[in-house]
């Protein structure tokens, strides 16, 4: 009977993580879809509702009316397992994001590792979603994005060492409470810059969409989805876009600190500046879509190995000595 | 602690039977999938006996990396069609011996590491800041790693670069009549060198390539 309470209670708590995120993905959308249109001078979604803040409701009803087609060539169990796994790969990573000091589901040692080790099986979802199509484009898509998200995740994970070497701990609530006095992106700018184009690729968004590229492939590893199907590829996505701000966030921002310290702003609650946070990166990643051409592969490889990695290595080295050489090294 | 048990031979049960499925399975891509399966089941009984750090890696490091170029290499060999008839066929059965004679080793191996460990600990020379529950698994990981066995560390770092520099070396061929884009020329270009402009007489035209 304990253990049955002890499970209602974290049953509780994780349906009361996920639909804000569930919600906040539909709105993300909204949101991403109105900044691109407000940057080509258009109107974007105004209709559904009060500024059009139903449309996501509305596309979703839509989708999930919608046949699913499942081709008779492909390997079904797989690609049904496939949208399933890029939702909850997306999902089950808020399980670490503190929301405040307190506010956090799972407060694990290795709280960062966690969120890099579920952000780097995200690309199971489309590599599986592609294959199992058994179809050309789905399979050029997967294939693209395997390659892709190796390469950048590379160099995020280079990038985190970084933000570790000036915490001393892979706690993520460590991690924000180290920024109490300047956040790290004053002292890591290039890197949080080089995190940022990462996070763009990591999560396939412009101008590194090249595994949906819809020029060249149709609409790559999503081509045979349809119907509800499809709609959870496409929350995946943005759930994951979502929490690689809100990764930015936490290793460069502050997370849930007020940006100052002082009276007015220490009253809104710790949670609200996680969130106003990871809008300021979401509304760059929205600009950042509707203002850059698309890579070319081999330039999206170039700078990925090229650029970012010896680039983001260096600055390990660099961090590091300044740290040692003026004993600033967390010990503990 | 029952439900520790109980998640305990949930994922080992479900580690042994999906690494039997990697040999088993016909199709070579759904052999790598439950390879996957496999690697993360064992990253969860890492983390259930408290080595949170080595599961995390386990996770980033296999599942994200090398079990993705796994995937990459199987899909580009289109060896997916391919049956697996290691059960059935006349070619493969000939290396069978092989196969029993490795594995009756390793079964060997296993057993006399086991029975030791559980017979005799005193001659497994544990170092104790391994296990230490004040700090944190990954601080006695490290704690160790860069002070004991820093040496060891640093040749497995460089027998891995070296293992990357000689595949590269290997791989790598310099063809000849490849265009080249150096972007660096391209934006460094200047009007002049691309756009010249002529005045044209009437009837006469301009020649072009001279």
């Amino acid at each position: 009977m304990e253990y049955l309470s002890l499970v209602f209670q974290e049953v509780y708590k994780i349906l009361f993580l996920l639909v804000p995120v569930l919600v906040s993905v539909a709105m993300i959308v909204w949101l991403d879809r109105r900044v691109w249109a407000f940057v080509q001078k258009r109107q974007g979604p105004n209709v559904v509702g009060p500024f059009g803040l139903l449309q996501s409701l509305a596309d979703a009803l839509k989708y999930i009316f919608k046949e699913i087609i499942i081709p008779s060539s492909s390997n079904k169990v797989i690609f049904i397992l496939a949208p399933i796994v890029t939702m909850t790969l997306a999902l089950i990573a808020w399980a670490v994001i503190p929301f405040s000091a307190t506010q956090v589901l799972a407060d694990i040692n290795v709280g960062i590792l966690y969120l890099f080790a579920v952000s780097s099986l995200g690309v199971y979802g489309i590599i599986m979603g592609g294959w199992a199509s058994n179809s050309k484009y789905p399979f050029l898509g997967a294939i693209r994005s395997a390659a892709q998200m190796v390469s950048y995740e590379v160099s995020i994970g280079v990038i985190i060492i970084n933000v570790l070497l000036c915490v001393g701990s892979l706690n993520l609530n460590d991690i924000v409470i180290a920024q109490q006095n300047m956040w790290f992106v004053i002292p890591l700018f290039p890197m949080f810059v080089i995190f940022f184009i990462s996070a763009l690729a990591e999560t396939n968004r412009p101008p590194f969409d090249l595994p949906e590229a819809e020029a060249e492939l149709v609409a790559g590893y999503q081509t045979e989805y349809s119907g509800m199907m499809y709609a959870m590829f496409w929350l995946g996505e943005y759930a994951n876009i979502l929490l690689m701000c809100a990764m930015g966030a936490i290793l460069f921002l502050g997370g849930w600190m007020s940006p100052i310290d002082v009276y007015p702003f220490t009253l809104v609650p710790s949670a609200i500046w996680l969130i106003l946070k990871i809008l300021l990166l979401f509304i760059l990643f929205a600009l950042v879509k509707a203002i850059v051409p698309r890579y070319r592969y081999d330039q999206l490889m170039r700078l990925g190995w090229k650029v970012f990695l010896p680039l983001s290595l260096i600055w390990v080295v660099l961090t590091a000595s300044y740290l040692f050489y003026f004993n600033l090294l967390p010990m503990n | 602690m029952i439900a520790h048990a109980i998640f305990f031979y949930t994922f080992s049960i479900i580690a042994v039977v999906s690494a039997i499925m990697v040999t088993a399975s016909k199709n070579t891509v759904h052999s790598v999938f439950f390879l996957i399966l496999d690697f993360i089941s064992i990253s969860c009984l890492f983390i259930m006996i408290g080595a949170e750090f080595l599961g995390m890696i386990m996770l980033i490091v296999y599942v994200g990396a090398v079990a993705v170029l796994f995937l990459f290499v199987v899909m580009m060999l289109n060896v997916a069609q391919q049956k697996n008839q290691w059960f059935v066929g006349q070619q493969s059965s000939r290396h069978i011996p092989i196969g029993l004679v490795i594995s009756t080793l390793i079964f060997f191996e296993i057993i006399i590491v086991i029975g030791g460990w559980k017979f005799k600990p005193e001659i497994f020379d544990i170092n104790n800041s391994i296990s230490q529950a004040s700090i944190s698994n990954t601080h006695s990981l490290g704690k160790i790693l860069y002070t004991d066995y820093i040496h060891v560390f640093q040749i497995s770092g460089m027998i891995l670069l070296v293992a990357m520099v000689g595949a590269i070396v290997l791989t790598f061929r310099q063809r000849s009549g490849v265009k080249r884009q150096s972007y660096i020329k391209q934006i460094s270009r200047e009007r002049a060198e691309g756009v010249e402009v002529l005045e044209v007489q009437s009837n006469k035209g301009v020649k072009l390539d001279d």
